[in-house]
């Protein structure tokens, strides 16, 4: 039974690739597009050191892999969930009932038609960048940090995408949270490309520690660059975005049960 | 409404946190502008993005998808009129509340620059039209994509990226290189919607510089809705609508 | 075997109305309020009632898109809320305005994908498919992305996309809703044949009364969220006192009136030389005819049936207490 099931989100992801390829002009925009995208998100952070040599107590470098591991892990994120607001317009044509009559989870349906794979260049650019990045820091390359930056980005991409949903989700409560959505996910970015030193204690917390951003970039890369927190946090939490990930898609998922349950009481 | 200008308040939280990383290493002036003005670039420009709606949701490529733009081509009135027309009676409305706010809760926690001419204030509000103006242009091609494209996401997406990076809202534009900054302010639509007026709302230069960076608006303004409208005829020719 | 159980099921929605400047009431309406029914397998019923009276939100608690307010229901032996996606597989569902079908695809793709997502064995799938095919010609427009599809052409995959996992219960949300006549015809066609077979379970709303004559053996009327008829067609006509009118044509206009029990005229034509009789049963359509004929020189006569819209429409415009 279960195998079955997993046939048959493969089954509509697949049925999403074939559905992009039809529209050629889009998909060879959506590609170069992808990689302009990948570019724009590591220009902030180039120009910011134009104008001065360090960023709350970060060197160029330092800062630079810090932006490499958000935008790869948002750009991963993008991939796979990133079309999920799309729950807005489903929700609004009526579209999302034919999904509750279906016998496989609404999100997971949700998630596994909207794939966005034109988005796969972003991503490569990101990967890209990461290497880049890794190999300026310097970083001293050892199998345990190895193992790091291959998981850290994925850990970030869990944690963005259930961002992502949980933002999406309140489509079920107002339907009109599209610009709101958007200003939250890419704010997401913009929080955690730059060292989370030179934000307020209140924002630190609610953001780096509530939401995890930190976990995607700051504490990994001073892991990677051998530095201490100047803010004081231990070492090992450099390591923690896999934990914070499951706890992020814990919290999306619930966030998502109970947009569902309120769509499924009050109708649309 | 309100959620909206609640996130731009937190935004500017958080926007001008990293000007200040930026400025304390630098001698407290940083491509010209010093903190003060820095702090007003950011909360204005906080208040600035509901105003000219910066970002929004593809309701026109949404009703081009689906086909029920025919509705708005049978009316006498060109639809990039029509549209113009609503969207600026929604600025209007929202210098009032969703420019305010920010502004205020900018001004209630830090030190804001405040205009020294009188003249200032009138040539901001002109650059608050015309920004407006040229945002709504870039909006409706961006929805416009949806004639030939089907499916405006990646269109949507790259506005969203760089009318924020080259418009001077992650940062002034000013910290790009000083011949492409330049180039970017004359040749591309981006900092004429938040770059241009805030740097005549913090009189960065002469009033003779204020009048020339609205000169570069309204040429934008004269380009880009020539181009709508240019746009909107090829778009009607093409046609095709999706659904039974 | 009872496919479909509700008892005392009911939805209220709660509307936020402005009072005033600043405030808002929040009024609780109730869109279904307190429904019993039973449905037997194999059943072909019909659901009507005018809009707004809680014919699409019965039919979202039946498939487990709605949590009700209250009361109970069962389809197949299932609580469509909690067990939605064990009851998602036995039923199957057709909405007259979404689309299930994927839009980009061709129809024939939309068909497989839907073989993966229930889970359905292939021969079986395959099978079901060519009868499909077959009854409902879809061969012309198979490989035809579905967004080019005609309203027509779409509802007949709409329909073979609903029954590919053979479900107990087949449900339908105004499908004939835009169709032209031909579609029409080929959709209830293929209805009545699934019908007759007693396998499938068929659940219909419509407006179109012609759907319901053709299909529905019963009919159940709804109206401001309560049942106010439930059984067959001749009962609808019996209760409601719907009539047979006979039109009569004569050389020449009846010198006197006819007295006969249950025999009203309904109205006069060209100068009395067509007279439009309304019969509620006690005297037959024989007789009438043959008292005619015994005073006047008949030259046309023809018998009109009771239409279902005129009953309906009485129905959904009289304040009737079930």
């Amino acid at each position: 039974m279960a195998s079955s099931t997993v046939l048959a989100y493969r089954h509509l992801v697949a049925a999403q690739v074939r559905s992009q390829a039809q529209y050629r002009a889009s998909l060879a925009v959506d590609v170069t597009g992808s990689v302009l995208f990948g570019l724009l998100d590591i220009v902030s952070v180039v120009m910011l050191f134009r104008v001065t040599p360090t960023l709350g107590g970060f060197g160029f470098a330092e800062v630079f892999l810090m932006t490499a591991l958000a935008s790869c892990a948002f750009a991963t994120a993008d991939l796979v969930v990133g079309n999920v607001e799309r729950l807005r317009q489903y929700v609004r044509s009526g579209l999302f009932d034919a999904l509750l009559v279906r016998p496989l989870s609404s999100l997971a349906q949700l998630m596994a038609m909207d794939v966005a794979t034109r988005r796969v260049g972003r991503v490569a650019f990101g990967v890209g960048v990461l290497v880049l990045a890794v190999a300026q820091a310097p970083v001293k390359l050892t199998p345990v940090r190895l193992a790091l930056l291959t998981v850290t980005p994925i850990a970030g991409a869990v944690i963005f995408g259930a961002v992502f949903v949980a933002t999406a989700t309140v489509a079920f409560w107002w339907i009109e949270s599209g610009e709101i959505a958007n200003g939250l996910t890419y704010g997401g970015l913009n929080f955690t490309q730059y060292p989370i030193t030179i934000y307020g204690a209140l924002f630190r917390r609610l953001f780096a520690y509530a939401v995890g951003f930190a976990f995607v970039a700051y504490y990994p890369t001073l892991v990677l660059v051998d530095r201490p927190d100047p803010l004081g946090a231990p070492a090992f939490l450099g390591y923690a975005a896999p934990v914070v990930a499951v706890m992020a898609a814990v919290a999306a998922g619930l966030v998502w049960r109970t947009g569902v349950r309120h769509y499924r009481s009050t109708g649309s | 409404m309100v959620a909206a200008v609640v996130t731009n308040s937190v935004f500017g939280f958080l926007r001008f946190a990293v000007m200040l990383a930026v400025i304390e290493t630098g001698t407290r002036t940083v491509v010209g502008y010093d903190e003060r003005q820095l702090a007003t670039f950011v909360w204005a420009g906080q208040g600035l993005i509901g105003v000219v709606l910066l970002w929004s949701l593809p309701e026109l490529a949404e009703r081009i998808r689906s086909g029920d733009v025919v509705t708005d081509l049978l009316r006498p009135i060109d639809p990039v009129w029509q549209l113009l027309a609503a969207d600026l009676g929604r600025a209007g409305y929202a210098v009032l509340t969703r420019f305010v706010v920010p502004v205020v809760v900018g001004a209630l926690v830090f030190d804001l620059y405040a205009p020294r001419r009188p003249a200032t204030y009138a040539l901001f509000m002109c650059s608050i039209l015309l920004a407006t103006i040229v945002c709504f242009s870039c909006r409706y091609l961006v929805n416009a994509a949806a004639y030939w494209l089907l499916d405006v996401r990646g269109p949507q997406t790259a506005w969203t990226l760089t009318s924020g990076i080259f418009g001077g809202l992650n940062f002034p534009v000013w910290f790009f290189p000083h011949a492409m900054a330049i180039g970017l302010i004359v040749a591309t639509p981006f900092p004429s919607i938040i770059q241009i007026p805030l740097d005549i709302l913090v009189e960065r230069g002469s009033p003779t510089v204020q009048l020339g960076l609205l000169g570069v608006q309204a040429g934008w303004v004269v380009a880009l809705l020539t181009l709508c409208r240019w746009v909107q005829r090829r778009g009607e020719r093409k046609l095709v609508i999706q659904g039974g | 075997m009872t496919v479909i159980e509700a008892r005392g099921l009911r939805k209220e929605f709660a509307v936020r109305v402005k009072s005033g400047w600043l405030r808002r009431r929040t009024r609780v309406v109730a869109a279904v309020d307190g429904i019993a029914l039973a449905v037997e397998r194999g059943e072909m019923v019909g659901y009507i009632g005018p809009n707004g009276a809680g014919k699409s939100t019965t039919l979202k608690m039946l498939t487990g898109v709605l949590y009700p307010s209250g009361g109970q229901v069962r389809v197949c032996g299932l609580e469509p809320v909690p067990q939605r996606t064990r009851l998602a597989r036995r039923i199957g569902v057709v909405f007259g305005q979404r689309s299930q079908l994927w839009w980009d695809l061709p129809l024939r793709d939309s068909f497989a994908l839907l073989r993966h997502v229930y889970a359905v064995p292939a021969t079986e799938h395959a099978g079901r498919l060519v009868h499909c095919r077959r009854l409902l010609d879809l061969d012309a427009f198979l490989d035809v992305p579905v967004r080019q599809l005609s309203l027509g052409q779409r509802m007949r995959g709409e329909l073979t996309a609903a029954l590919l996992h053979g479900p107990e219960v087949l449900f339908l949300d105004e499908p004939t809703l835009g169709l032209d006549v031909v579609s029409k015809q080929a959709v209830r066609a293929f209805l009545a044949a699934l019908g007759t077979t007693g396998d499938t379970t068929i659940v219909l709303t419509t407006h179109d009364l012609a759907d319901i004559e053709r299909l529905c053996r019963r009919l159940v009327v709804i109206d401001q969220g309560r049942i106010v008829h439930d059984g067959s067609l001749d009962d609808l006509h019996a209760r409601y006192g719907s009539r047979r009118r006979l039109v009569v044509d004569l050389d020449e206009p009846l010198g006197a009136e006819l007295a006969l029990p249950g025999v009203t005229v309904e109205s006069m034509q060209a100068d009395g030389r067509r007279i439009i009789y309304a019969l509620d049963g006690s005297t037959t359509a024989g007789d009438l005819v043959s008292r005619l004929a015994e005073v006047a020189a008949l030259r046309d006569i023809s018998v009109r049936e009771p239409a279902i819209e005129d009953v309906v429409a009485r129905l959904y415009t009289r304040q009737v207490t079930p």
